[in-house]
């Protein structure tokens, strides 16, 4: 067990009201897995990821226990240790999130010189052997952001996530700036990052993406988890019906599916339906979904949050 | 960088026809303004016969046209003519004896700006929408908008009269005028080791560089404090974040970052300088190009006023290609 979150509210105030960005959140991940939190815009996973990191503006509870330690009562300085050292995170917009004005190289070895005792020299090497990892040639040290692809980009992005060996990766819709080759070699290059042994999150709403290459798949809605599993599990048989709705909507070249887009739009987080955060938008929901908050039902190695299945498991 | 030679080359160039507009604009509009410098210099009791003879003399009795062209001729041969009055000497000895003074009182004041705006720009942002905040907020109006003789008035009589501890106009005390070199005193005097020419030099400066230099910071602490925070919201700033970089250095970057715009506005800033440095000469008695170009105006002195406006017009242009080339070095983005 690498990370252990549990119960997990990260609510901001806004002009509008508190928004309950994510509520009650509990998941796990274990070494060496890729795990991807999928859901539509909104729905709180990019919220979560980077309330791992503590960069959320936001008022968080909860645990976050990565390798036994709660990251939300460490000191400032103790979580600046953890950032990049322990913990590395990939943004989605590779054209912004470099710094304009430093060379690639400049960049990653101020990174590696803020966490490790090195001299300029060796770690330089050690970026030289990082682009080559990424995919980059090495004298791309020399070069400016802007003289780099968006592709490239988000190589160099992956370079300063990993140039420290984190344990964990946080990957937030690392391809969708990009385009459909880019992401390929992009998820090509996450996935051997975690058969070295390292975890990887990656966010994103491309639930297709997801079940290609993740391990287990955490459906999210609203600011809650509403299904968890295993990648073939889900694929194979979603429980959840916002995760059956999202499955629906993807269309398929090769097979003659009929793709049916889901009606409505998630929720205002300030203001959330009562009962299920899902009922105004599910097919199947009765009296009960209006009415309560359905608790979160244990079935063996998958979690689902749903009335259906917290009937069935009681009778 | 071959490019940049061409750039530069082409900038310069751009400078001629803004000059001659200019230049244009300023010859007719002094010779619509009533009286001439005969009058002006002589009063209206002189006989119409000795004024018809002096006016031929300068060449004022001609058509304005053929005065014009006259005139043109000569600037483009880089010749600015004499003064009209009082001795007519060369105007281009008369701007260079007074330059170094305004050279000197404007580098002390950019300085002084450049600095106040920065430290009061950096720390808004940095406590964005707290009450220091809104502290430097309010100064950076308040100094905008401050009228610089009366703020230099008020000065004058804070320091200078109830306080008596500086001087309150000239450039230094009488007979302590270090040896000339530079024409900048307060150089000239750490050159030559004149040790009290040098303290003279700097109270004198005191207070119409600190005048100048507040009211133009005001500008300063809005662009640096919108444009820090502009930065300081950008993704690749959480990205520095979120790599565990110290705040210390993730301040250094944003700065960085924000700073660049910063040095196109000082570009601009100098022609203001140049303004604000005539009402603020003119309010300490600063023997300098301000001074000696509102003297111009009142006697009509034409030849005079033109030079010193063709001087000021190419000064701006060298200083803004100046800050392009620092610009285009200092931001990778940026190739010419």
């Amino acid at each position: 067990m690498l990370l252990e979150i549990e119960d997990l509210k990260v609510y901001y105030r806004s002009k509008k009201g508190t928004v309950k960005a994510v509520d009650g959140v509990s998941l796990r991940i274990d070494r060496g897995e890729m795990v991807g939190i999928v859901g539509e815009s909104g729905c709180g996973k990019s919220t979560l990821a980077y309330s791992i990191i503590r960069l959320v503006q936001g008022e968080v509870r909860g645990k976050i226990l990565f390798d036994g330690v709660n990251l939300l009562e460490l000191s400032e300085e103790k979580m600046r240790r953890i950032r990049g050292k322990e913990i590395g995170m990939v943004f989605q917009d590779p054209m912004t999130s470099l710094d304009p004005l430093e060379k690639i190289g400049d960049q990653i070895v101020e990174t590696i010189t803020e966490h490790e005792n090195v001299d300029e020299e060796t770690a330089m090497r050690r970026v030289r052997e990082l682009l080559l990892k990424v995919g980059l040639p090495e004298d791309r040290v020399e070069s400016y952001p802007h003289q780099l692809s968006g592709g490239q980009r988000q190589r160099v992005m992956i370079a300063l996530a990993i140039a420290l060996n984190p344990k964990l990766l946080i990957a937030d819709e690392p391809t969708t700036a990009l385009d459909v080759i880019v992401q390929e070699r992009i998820m090509d290059i996450l996935e051997g990052i975690k058969r070295e042994g390292k975890s990887v999150i990656l966010i994103t709403h491309d639930l297709a993406l997801a079940s290609e290459r993740c391990d287990r798949i955490a459906v999210m809605y609203a600011g809650w988890l509403v299904e968890m599993g295993k990648t073939s599990e889900i694929v194979k048989d979603p429980l959840h019906p916002y995760t059956k709705g999202l499955m629906d909507s993807i269309p398929d070249l090769w097979m003659k599916k009929e793709v049916k887009p889901m009606p409505g739009n998630p929720p205002d987080l300030t203001d959330p339906p009562k009962g299920c955060r899902f009922h105004p938008r599910c097919p199947l929901a009765d009296d009960v979904c209006r009415r309560e908050e359905p608790p979160t039902v244990n079935l063996g190695d998958r979690i689902v949050r749903c009335w259906r299945w917290a009937n069935a498991s009681e009778g | 960088m071959g490019s940049l030679k061409e750039y530069i080359i082409m900038r310069a160039l751009l400078v001629i026809p803004t000059v001659f507009i200019l230049l244009t604009l300023v010859f007719f509009i002094l010779r619509i303004l009533p009286g001439d410098p005969i009058v002006a210099m002589l009063g209206q009791k002189v006989p119409p016969e000795v004024l018809e003879k002096l006016r031929a003399e300068l060449g004022l009795n001609k058509p304005i046209w053929e005065q014009y062209i006259d005139y043109l001729s000569h600037v483009i041969r880089g010749d600015l003519g004499r003064s009209m009055i009082w001795g007519r000497r060369p105007v281009i000895e008369e701007i260079m004896d007074r330059f170094p003074a305004t050279l000197e009182l404007t580098i002390f004041s950019f300085a002084i700006s450049v600095f106040l705006g920065i430290t009061t720009g950096s720390i808004a942002a940095f406590r964005r929408g707290s009450k220091i905040d809104t502290g430097m907020r309010l100064y950076s109006i308040i100094a905008y908008t401050l009228f610089i003789p009366w703020f230099g008035m008020l000065l004058q009589m804070l320091f200078g009269v109830y306080l008596d501890l500086l001087p309150i106009g000239g450039r230094i005390d009488p007979g302590l005028e270090p040896p000339h070199i530079t024409g900048l005193y307060v150089l000239d005097s750490i050159l030559t080791m004149h040790w009290r020419s040098l303290e003279s030099a700097l109270a004198h400066l005191i207070l119409p560089s600190l005048t100048l230099g507040i009211v133009l910071s005001g500008a300063y602490t809005r662009l640096v404090r919108n444009n820090l925070i502009e930065v300081l919201n950008q993704d690749f700033i959480r990205a520095y974040r979120a790599r565990g970089v110290r705040n210390r250095k993730i301040a250094f970057h944003a700065m960085k970052n924000a700073f660049i715009p910063i040095i196109t506005l000082m570009g601009l800033q100098f022609a203001i300088l140049l303004a604000g440095a005539v009402l603020t000469e003119t309010t300490f008695s600063w023997p300098g190009i301000g001074t000696f170009l509102l003297e111009r105006i009142q006697y009509r002195d034409y030849t005079s006023v033109q030079g010193v406006i063709v001087f000021y017009a190419l000064f701006v242009a060298m200083i803004s290609l100046i800050v392009d080339v620092i610009y285009a070095l200092l931001d990778p983005r940026v190739r010419y």
